[in-house]
């Protein structure tokens, strides 16, 4: 019975075999080369095919010379894709019940909810567009459009600088579609009116404050009173846009914009103090919260009111306590200051009525469209996003942008470069 | 052991033997080579984060993202703590069934019994995992703080029963036990069965109890197998993800207390692959190779284990 000493020529064999896997590993690669070139070829045929058409459009599209220069498609192409930018342009709208194509998007699960109306909203009129959103995920959508597996992404966040280089489509521009307060909801029996400063939450997710009736609570509660129970703190398990944006706002609050109580950074994970409560989605926090006396934890809002939960309200930049509502969203996502490419971050926003704890979602499309039924269709949904879906935002627990910025978004699709 | 060896028989090559011999050799090398892409690339792979983190990888305890700082240890030790407390609920409560359906029950119920077990692991590990975070883990707490307040003054077992919350390394233990009962009971009683009625008779004839006649027989016949069913559900146990990351409650810590809230290494994978940036990544599938690693040194002392008993039972 030497069972160890047969096994021990089985493992060398199994170091050995590592060395084949390296072979494998290199031919992978060139695998990988042979799909991009292919692809190129493809895009650069069609675009050559077309430029007869094309070419007329482009004369009297005159100055719209905005063409597809990114990729390797050429000459050609980018006369093709100018003439249809100046057809398909939202000053002229396209009859979307003629429009034909078939549109994979997968990302952000927080905008599930709006998008997936929005598809069955506008699927009633554009009979022949058919849209599949598969979720997953900010970080799934942003690294899908990233490999071009999908034509639209939807993400709570921006593409970090270090990941630009990745997105094998070129330029990507961000239409933000909705925005929404993150609260603070909490479950304290007898508690029903609850006031946070940035300073006592920081405290309270960073384990520095763990009773209830802690002398900084109670500052902010004159007239409540806070019972002696320990406080269970309920954050996210899995990577999230909802955990980045709640850091984002205690960063710039109590972080590295203020005094430095809150040390633990921003990102989609941080490092949680131990004894802390992780639950699984939005959801999954909120359940925890509605079945623990005693517990506090951030919670978008449309999941929030699902869940029957009560949540605090926040004192915000100017120094006022706001309720989490979409108003305070709105608000402030009209005093934050909005970029270029139209990013921004709502996270402590300026503003008497603005709630400071909020999170917006942004649909990612490339620059350059590809295929022209496809770039026509998805350019014609994020318009319905942007116009006819925004009315029913509010329905859905969602904040519409303000005017400005939905308009400043509207006059974004032109920047689309559709190949006729 | 007295095992005669077999005649040796003049080799007579067919076609179909030397096939058959091809056939088979090519399966067993297949899941060598399969094991050794899986090292391969998960050793290439993680290597970033582990050469940028060094030995302190598995030794550090702190999982820090936004500084790039990634110690595996309160990981491992949350992996071990939850798969021990599941295997000490599990094997005493597998055996006995197993003894009872082998031993004990009368064939009516025997059937009944084993077939409902079997169905425990038809149910998805999610479901599992559903269960004990919407419907186990608050009711749970109260339970876990009773059990608190009786062990609270006593010296080792208050660090043990400590002050507890809902999602804990003792709820995944219960979880995991439940999902492992399943497995450890149905391989014991496979090889319980194998026991030859006639040593089961002789102890019976000699005038032993049933209790006496089990000890006697029945467990030191089976004990390599039990020993290996036990194995595996502890495999199960340590690589279980789903359900581990739902009631865990993912706080990276180190304590005593099986009351607290902790991690295990397939739960961290699982909730930070999707928004992972490079180096976390290959730092996650450094937890990967860990876990892999871990199994495998689990089995090997297994192995030995189960060498040592059986050599002195041949004494």
């Amino acid at each position: 019975m030497n069972n160890v000493k047969h096994r021990l020529p089985m493992i060398a064999g199994a170091i050995s075999l590592s060395l084949l896997a390296a072979a494998c590993g290199s031919s992978t690669k060139s695998t990988a080369t042979t799909t991009v070139a292919a692809g190129t070829a493809t895009t650069s045929a069609g675009g050559t095919a077309t430029t007869s058409a094309g070419t007329t459009a482009a004369t009297t599209a005159g100055g719209a010379t905005t063409a597809a220069t990114g990729t390797t498609t050429g000459a050609g192409a980018t006369t093709a894709a100018t003439g249809t930018t100046a057809a398909g342009g939202s000053s002229a709208p396209v009859d979307v019940s003629k429009l034909s194509a078939s549109l994979n998007a997968s990302g952000s699960t927080f905008v599930g909810a709006f998008v997936t109306a929005a598809i069955d909203d506008f699927g009633a009129k554009a009979k022949g567009v058919k849209i599949t959103y598969g979720g997953g995920g900010s970080g799934k959508g942003r690294q899908d459009l990233a490999d071009q597996l999908v034509d639209f992404a939807g993400s709570d966040g921006t593409i970090a600088d270090a990941d630009k280089a990745k997105f094998k489509g070129g330029d990507v521009l961000y239409f933000p579609v909705i925005v929404a307060p993150i609260t603070m909801s909490y479950n304290l029996s007898g508690v029903t009116k609850l006031q946070l400063s940035p300073a006592t939450i920081a405290k309270i997710f960073q384990a520095k404050i763990t009773n209830w009736n802690d002398p900084a609570i109670a500052a902010d509660n004159s007239g409540t009173t806070l019972p002696a129970k320990p406080i269970v703190v309920a954050v996210r398990s899995d990577s999230s846009g909802t955990t980045s944006n709640f850091t984002t706002f205690l960063d710039k609050s109590e972080g590295t914009g203020g005094d430095g109580t809150w040390t633990l950074k921003t990102g989609s994970t941080v490092t949680w103090p131990a004894g802390v409560q992780a639950g699984n989605g939005n959801s999954g926090v909120a359940q925890i919260i509605k079945s623990t006396d005693g517990a506090i934890g951030y919670v978008d809002y449309s999941d929030a009111k699902a869940a029957g939960l009560t949540f605090a309200s926040v004192k915000n930049k100017a120094g006022k306590f706001v309720e989490a509502s979409l108003d305070g969203a709105t608000a402030a996502a009209t005093a934050t200051t909005v970029k270029d490419n139209l990013t921004f971050n709502l996270a402590w926003a300026d503003g008497d009525a603005s709630y400071p704890i909020a999170a917006q979602t942004w649909i990612l499309v490339y620059k350059n469209q590809t295929d022209k039924a496809k770039g026509e269709a998805t350019k014609a949904f994020i318009n319905f996003l942007l116009t006819d879906e925004q009315a029913k935002a509010a329905s859905l627990d969602y904040a519409a942008l303000p005017k400005d910025l939905d308009a400043k978004a509207i006059a974004q699709l032109d920047k689309i470069v559709i190949p006729a | 052991m007295a095992i005669t060896t077999a005649p040796k028989l003049t080799r007579r090559p067919t076609p179909a033997d030397s096939t058959f011999r091809y056939m088979c050799l090519g399966a067993g090398v297949l899941v060598l080579i399969v094991l050794g892409l899986i090292t391969y690339t998960m050793t290439t792979k993680s290597w970033d984060a582990v050469s940028h983190m060094g030995l302190s990888f598995f030794t550090d305890k702190h999982w820090d993202i936004a500084n790039q700082h990634y110690g595996a240890l309160s990981y491992i030790f949350g992996t071990l703590y939850s798969a021990t407390i599941a295997i000490l609920l599990a094997v005493p409560l597998s055996l006995g069934i197993a003894l009872f359906t082998t031993q004990v029950a009368p064939l009516w119920l025997k059937r009944p019994i084993t077939y409902l077990i079997d169905l425990l692991a038809v149910v998805p590990s999610v479901v599992w995992g559903l269960w004990g975070a919407l419907v186990l883990a608050a009711p749970i707490r109260t339970f876990f703080n009773h059990i608190h307040d009786i062990f609270k003054d006593v010296p080792v077992l208050g660090t043990i029963f400590g002050a507890a919350q809902g999602k804990s390394f003792s709820t995944a233990g219960i979880i995991l036990a439940v999902m492992i009962i399943p497995i450890i009971t149905s391989l014991s009683r496979e090889v319980m069965e194998t026991v030859p009625p006639t040593d089961r008779e002789g102890a019976l004839a000699l005038g032993a109890t049933r209790w006496e006649m089990i000890k006697g027989t029945v467990l030191p016949h089976s004990r390599t197998g039990i020993i290996g069913a036990v194995m595996l559900g502890l495999g199960r146990a340590m690589g279980e993800t789903i359900a581990a990351a739902l009631v865990i409650g993912g706080a990276a810590q180190i304590s005593s207390n099986a009351f607290a809230s902790g991690d295990s290494l397939p739960a961290v994978i699982a909730n930070q692959w999707s928004e992972a940036d490079t180096l976390q990544k290959s730092a996650l599938i450094g937890l990967a190779m860990t876990l892999f690693a871990m199994t495998l040194i689990v089995n090997l002392i297994a192995n030995s284990v189960v060498n040592r008993s059986e050599r002195r039972r041949a004494v």
